[in-house]
């Protein structure tokens, strides 16, 4: 079951190798057009292997975010199915964690409740859920600042409360829309390890949505690249270097091998506009 | 300042720039100012309104002086104070109700945007119509008279706090409704943790206003509803007081409402701070 469209894959382009094992999620022939007569995506067909992390990567307006909300299950495509191969049929709950852009987090309340949300929400006390809380919040470093509110944190620090209220749950997939976009690089490179570090700790599947090719690289062992009007994907592209991923790796010639055939199927999709306009 | 500690320096930092101190002097005369410069003019005003009836010989019973305010005010305490409570209590009473019924009909509205669409035009036509027009109809199809000012005083009031809390109630930030759209929260449960506490500050902005306008409401509507008698309020003490030209007495009552009036609104206040310190921008402390 080949994941990507078959056309326009740019030379030279590593195609992924088939996974054994079903994947967690399936896009089968997605189709979403809104009411404005925008096409956001055409066709799309895209298989998440369990213990994945993928990157899509595409310009502006390529539709993933569109994707990625189809996926959370919070818009319904026009056409086509997304199946759960691993879940019985009608199962409402698929066990996701969403981190979006901003950190999104409600400001009346303190950290630790902005983290236990999820569990509120699923009908667990805070004397039942804190030792998960707590948890959670060890897990992004940010135990000592339960008690603050996040006005009083820094963007970095509210992007790990984020993180923190997503893996709370223990989700089987982590669907990540730029959530590290607004920080500074630093930060940035702070951050994607500690996403890659409770990757491989947690057993997560990581779909994560990036305009960087540095970035995608540098996480994932899966890139999709996407192009726009409409929405399709065109290179599918395996990221084989080992994990655990270090600084070193950011320097190595492999790394930079990787950006350059990103980057070069990003460009292709980019021409491609250009030459339609 | 741990840092400040480990090099063994105490008392203000000697690296406190001239900006930072000249800013920390600024906002302390700030702090005085506010308090001090409203006395100030206060005490001007009653200074020249004194010297102004007293130089120019003006009659009491046409401007009385300050003195024959305070004068008034003392010797009608035993009066004015039952009556004062009498208006403080549909005041109060009204404010509570116009809670009650502006968040209850803000929540019923948010849940179901037919409800909105039927229902509002009559809170705005209720709200445009000038009570003191409906009043009179009040009086008549409402046999209580405390009940009917508590009526009067209600519509003045509920609307502030219906509109701001609907609006309130629908500007929870989208992606945080996203979430909990992907926890599979209940309605009730949106409601409980997202939208009520998002609406909040709007509530609170509302309640301000209602505060002053049930006063008025209140006010209003004993001028209409006019009877003397046992409990009546302070607007009917202002009324008997006119007709018999005891010009002292309407000054005394006046200050009584404004003050009930600027109380009202200073609790308000400190309650919206106490609300909202932890984190609505209107509230929070900056530093620097
Ligand atoms: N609710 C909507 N109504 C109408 N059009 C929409 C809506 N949401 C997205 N679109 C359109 O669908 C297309 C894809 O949008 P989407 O947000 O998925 O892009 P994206 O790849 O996430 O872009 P970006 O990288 O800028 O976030 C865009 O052309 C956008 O204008
Ligand atoms: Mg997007």
């Amino acid at each position: 079951m080949s994941a990507a469209s078959s056309d326009g894959a740019p030379r030279g382009m590593a195609s992924r190798p088939l996974s054994e094992t079903p994947p967690i999620v399936s896009l089968q022939g997605i189709t979403k057009s809104f009411s404005n007569a925008t096409v956001a995506l055409r066709n799309l067909s895209l298989d998440i292997g369990a213990g994945e992390f993928v990157s899509l990567l595409g310009p502006s307006g390529c539709g993933k975010s569109t994707a990625l909300r189809l996926i959370a299950g919070l818009s319904s495509p026009t056409n086509g199915r997304i199946v759960w191969p691993g879940e019985a049929p009608g199962q409402g709950d698929h066990e996701l964690g969403f981190v979006f852009q901003e950190p999104t987090l409600m400001p009346w309340a303190s950290v630790f409740a902005n983290v236990h949300l999820p569990l509120r929400l699923k009908g667990r006390s805070v004397a039942a859920a804190r030792d998960e809380v707590m948890d959670a919040l060890d897990m992004v470093g940010l135990a000592g600042f339960a008690d603050s509110y996040p006005r009083e944190l820094s963007g970095g620090m509210k992007m790990r409360v984020s993180i923190a209220r997503a893996l709370v749950t223990r989700p089987k997939l982590l669907l990540m829309d730029e959530p590290f976009a607004a920080l500074d690089e630093i930060t940035r490179f702070k951050l994607n390890n500690d996403i890659l570090r409770l990757w491989e700790t947690l057993d997560w599947t990581v779909i994560f949505v990036t305009h960087s090719v540095f970035e995608s690289v540098y996480l994932s062992n899966r890139i999709v690249v996407m192009a726009a009007r409409p929405g399709r994907v065109v290179a599918d592209l395996a990221v084989d270097a080992p994990y655990p991923r270090t600084e070193e790796f950011r320097t190595s010639h492999l790394y930079s091998d990787y950006c350059r055939q990103a980057s070069e199927a990003l460009q292709a999709t980019l021409n491609e506009e250009e030459r339609a306009e | 300042m741990s840092s400040a500690d480990l090099t063994g320096l105490s008392g203000p930092a000697p690296g406190l720039d001239v900006a930072e101190r000249r800013k920390a002097r600024r906002a302390r005369v700030e702090r005085w100012a506010r308090w001090l410069l409203p006395v100030v003019v206060m005490a001007a005003t009653i200074a020249l309104w004194q010297w102004y009836v007293v130089a120019y010989k003006v009659p009491h019973y046409i401007l009385p002086g300050p003195d024959r305010v305070v004068d008034a005010l003392v010797r009608d305490w035993p009066m004015l104070w039952p009556a004062l409570l009498v208006t403080l209590q549909i005041t109060l009473g009204a404010l509570v109700v116009a809670t009650i019924g502006g968040v209850g009909l803000a929540v019923l509205f948010a849940q179901s945007k037919w409800v909105e669409m039927s229902f509002f035009p009559y809170a705005v036509i209720l709200q445009v119509t000038p009570v003191i027009v409906i009043a009179p109809l009040i009086f008549i199809y409402v046999p209580s008279k405390i009940v009917g000012l508590l009526i009067c005083a209600w519509i003045v009031a509920f609307f502030p706090i219906l509109s701001n809390t609907t609006l309130g109630l629908n500007s929870a930030d989208h992606n945080l409704r996203n979430l909990f759209q992907l926890y599979g929260a209940t309605r009730w449960q949106t409601l409980r943790y997202l939208r009520l506490p998002a609406a909040l500050p709007y509530f609170l902005g509302g309640l301000r206003i209602a505060g002053g306008l049930s006063l008025i409401g209140a006010i209003v509507a004993e001028f209409v509803a006019g009877t003397g008698g046992v409990g009546s309020g302070l607007a009917f003490k202002i009324l008997e007081a006119s007709y018999r030209l005891n010009i002292p007495r309407m000054f005394a009552a006046i200050l009584l409402i404004s003050l009930t009036g600027i109380i009202i609104f200073a609790v308000l206040s400190l309650v919206t701070h106490l609300l909202l310190r932890n984190w609505h921008e209107s509230a929070v402390k900056r530093d620097g």
